[in-house]
């Protein structure tokens, strides 16, 4: 079988070019160690437990987000590396902004309250709680095309997770910094929750935080200077 | 310089970290990959602590003695057990979401080789779930990380160790990071088993072979532990608590064979001697009904799917054991202090005498907090009797290590070191596994040997100075050899069967070997003997 990966060297030029491979091996990340310990040493990617929990063999595949090591390929595939990050090397790319955006959300319990948490509190942030950070659902954001500085689909569903956790008392802050490049952002087009290994739905988590802002007193910004043509358009087809 | 430099993020770092800095110390992590690739997020089953009045600290004790089959420290299980249930509560405050029972407290499930329901669990991402809380809580406090920063060497001068070498994997640049204190939390060295085991690549023990080379000393490297549940082809792990559930192991006419909840070196054991039979082996949950297996294992549920297309709830799976957790690491007492001045280790590159010859189900995050919260202590303990130290930089550790992998560019790459890896999994899987004789580990080792002369002959296809993965599991692939080594003297020098570690041709337990086996290297030369257990420190 064979299957193309966009490779990237920053010394070579092009920098960027298409490499086609033969491999004899179903899974992606199989695939990938194939090529790498018998076909070519140099081919750079992440890889951890191989069972999907890690996070950390995120790559696209044809476009789409993939775990690689639950991906089963097919006739010339193509892998290239996530989008929106600094490309290092081949599949490689620069996780850096990860820690900045999750400090800047507040996305960590701050104030505890103890509190009695029943079986359905902690079912109510089951599912958020179980993101692995693999940045899918980043790269299949198309926000960051205008805006790097969005905190993005799993930056905010951890923020409701904290959010909706009775432990945490200082709910408030949260909100308070998801406000600007946070959830009014959003474009609601939910591709992070079609690419979400571990089917988290950020749109709908993203929603919640909006009506949670709504009842805080927060209220959308694009539509809070309503007068006329340029509401929120960001510009004015007028003139005026 | 740093007060406290801890090498590692997993359970075990991220833990040390919180508490050093808790206390007031200058904190540095340093790890090879991001704290969220780290081989925690992969447990899943639970956290045991005594929580119910009906439970008892002292049973706790037992069990885990008992598993330990004469290697456990009383001492060092005690302080675990006793100190388990706050650690729990400091777990609940960070944040982690923990499973609720009807009443509304955490949740608790029986694992294999415990007398009460002990495991505190969040669904079967216990793992994941606290290692992203801790991740989390990290970032509040604005711990200071070094990602991606592989360790080389321990600098030690005048039997003290100072700092670290480590390599930048983006710019392949070596550094040298100076510190009053070094923890060691790097993980323990399963890749060993590499093809055969259920662990994350990256568990190449390179904590454990840097202290090997600084002159610490290793102990129960034999001790491996083989899970008796990985999915068949592809070694997933399908964790005990699909047993702790009530799953059965079944073979082909759906006849069970063994009691699911013996502990795991006994289980393991009978499901290999039934393939070995040329039966196949099964995990059997469909009798706990859909509705129970998506509440209690859904992260099995979509392994199985996932990775074999197979339902939970309409078909049985089929499994084999696979290597899992290593019993062995660096010794240390039960304050995680190594045999190297200012040097630390806690996780599973540790030997704390916590799991002795087979771990039971639910310690190992137990023993990762514990002890990663214990050696921040002792290591910020020891700052202050500390004496200013004068380091004179660059260290010959740092020139040394500098000039090796500018060397390794230059290997001349004549024997492909991962056709070696592969087949040392293989030999290491079927010789140093479930079933060990003197015979064939003796082969092994001879392989091994010849593979440490070629080292140099091995090397790198890949010449970049850019984030070059093949230099990276090159320098693994060292650890390994040099790991691999102690491994199997140390199997070879236990002539008994205990716990995990069985031998055929010495099928009893011994009395005279109720010891650690102790490796370390004396002018380069490896050097195994048996040490008393230490009960008094």
């Amino acid at each position: 079988m064979k299957i193309k990966i966009l490779r990237f060297d920053e010394n070579k030029q092009p920098q960027q070019k298409e490499f086609e491979y033969e491999v004899s091996t179903f899974r992606l990340l199989d695939a990938l160690n194939e090529i790498k310990t018998k076909q070519d040493n140099s081919l750079t990617f992440r890889q951890g437990c191989g069972s999907g929990v890690c996070g950390s063999c995120a790559v696209v595949v044809n476009g789409v987000e993939k775990l690689a090591c639950k991906t089963h390929i097919q006739e010339n595939d193509i892998v290239t590396p996530l989008k929106y990050s600094k490309v290092i090397r081949d599949l490689v790319v620069d996780l850096n902004h990860q820690e900045q955006f999750l400090k800047e959300a507040k996305a960590y319990l701050n104030t505890f309250e103890e509190k009695e948490i029943t079986k359905k509190d902690e079912k109510s942030i089951e599912l958020q709680s179980s993101c692995i950070l693999c940045q899918s659902c980043f790269s299949s954001c198309p926000v960051y095309e205008v805006n790097p500085k969005f905190l993005g689909p799993y930056v905010l569903t951890r923020v409701l997770r904290y959010v909706n956790d009775k432990k945490e008392s200082n709910t408030l802050e949260k909100l308070e910094a998801i406000q600007e490049d946070g959830i009014w952002d959003c474009t609601l087009c939910g591709n992070c929750t079609a690419v979400c290994p571990q089917f988290i739905d950020p749109k709908t988590d993203i929603l919640n935080l909006r009506t949670k802002s709504y009842q805080n007193g927060y209220t959308d910004p694009n539509l809070s200077v309503n007068t006329g043509f340029d509401a929120g358009f960001g510009f004015n087809p007028n003139g005026f | 310089m740093t007060d406290i430099l801890i090498i590692g993020s997993g359970g075990a770092g991220l833990s040390a970290a919180l508490r050093a800095k808790e206390l007031g110390a200058s904190v540095l992590v340093v790890s090879k990959t991001y704290p969220t690739h780290s081989q925690t997020s992969q447990a899943q089953g639970g956290i045991n602590a005594v929580m119910h009045e009906n439970d008892g600290i002292e049973n706790h004790v037992n069990d885990t003695l008992k598993s330990s089959h004469g290697l456990g420290d009383v001492n060092a299980i005690q302080t675990m057990c006793e100190n388990a249930k706050e650690n729990i509560e400091w777990l609940n405050i960070l944040g982690v979401p923990f499973s609720r029972d009807d009443t509304s407290h955490i949740a608790q499930r029986k694992l294999g080789g415990a007398s009460f329901a002990r495991a505190c669990y969040s669904s079967d991402y216990t793992g994941l779930k606290i290692l992203h809380t801790l991740y989390d809580s990290c970032i509040k406090e604005s711990i200071n990380f070094l990602h991606e920063h592989m360790l080389l060497n321990f600098i030690v001068e005048n039997s003290t160790v100072v700092g670290i070498t480590a390599i930048d994997l983006q710019t392949m640049e070596v550094k040298e990071l100076l510190a009053k204190s070094v923890i060691v939390a790097t993980g323990g060295y399963i890749a060993l088993y590499n093809g055969f085991n259920t662990n994350s690549n990256s568990t190449t023990g390179d904590g454990i072979a840097a202290a090997l080379r600084a002159g610490a000393k290793l102990s129960n490297m034999e001790m491996i532990q083989f899970h008796p549940t990985a999915i068949k082809g592809c070694n997933v792990l399908m964790s005990e608590s699909a047993r702790g559930e009530g799953g059965y192991l079944v073979d082909e006419q759906d006849n069970r064979f063994i009691d699911e909840l013996k502990p795991r070196d006994e289980v393991a054991r009978a499901i290999y001697e039934k393939i070995q039979e040329k039966h196949e082996v099964f995990l059997d949950v469909r009798h706990l009904g859909l509705e129970k297996i998506k509440e209690a294992i859904p992260q099995e549920r979509r392994l199985a799917y996932d990775f074999t297309n197979v339902k939970l709830e309409e078909e049985k799976i089929s499994i084999n054991p696979a290597a899992h957790y290593c019993m062995g690491g660096i010794l240390v007492n039960k304050e995680a202090k190594t045999t190297l001045k200012n040097l630390y280790a806690c996780g599973e590159c540790a030997q704390t005498n916590i799991h002795g010859a087979n771990r039971l189900g639910g310690n190992s995050l137990l023993e990762i907090i514990t002890f990663g919260k214990i050696a921040a202590s002792s290591a910020y303990k020891a700052l202050k009797k500390d004496t200013k130290k004068q380091i004179t930089s660059p260290t010959k550790q740092f020139l040394n290590d500098t000039a090796f992998i500018k060397a390794v560019y230059d290997f001349p790459n004549k024997i492909n070191f991962y056709e070696k890896k592969e087949f040392m999994g293989k030999i290491f899987f079927k010789n140093v596994g479930l079933f060990r004789n003197d015979l064939n580990m003796k082969a092994v080792l001879s392989q091994l040997r010849q593979w440490q002369k070629e080292f140099s002959f091995m090397g790198i296809g890949d010449k970049s100075r850019i984030c070059n993965k093949n230099l990276v599991e090159f320098i693994e692939f060292g650890n390994m050899l040099e790991l691999s080594e102690t491994v199997v003297i140390s199997a070879i020098s236990r002539c008994e069967s205990r716990g995990a570690h069985f031998r055929s041709d010495h099928p009893f337990e011994v009395k005279d070997f109720a010891k650690n086996s102790v490796a370390y290297k004396v002018d380069g030369i490896l050097a195994v003997d048996f040490e008393e257990l230490n009960h008094e420190n």
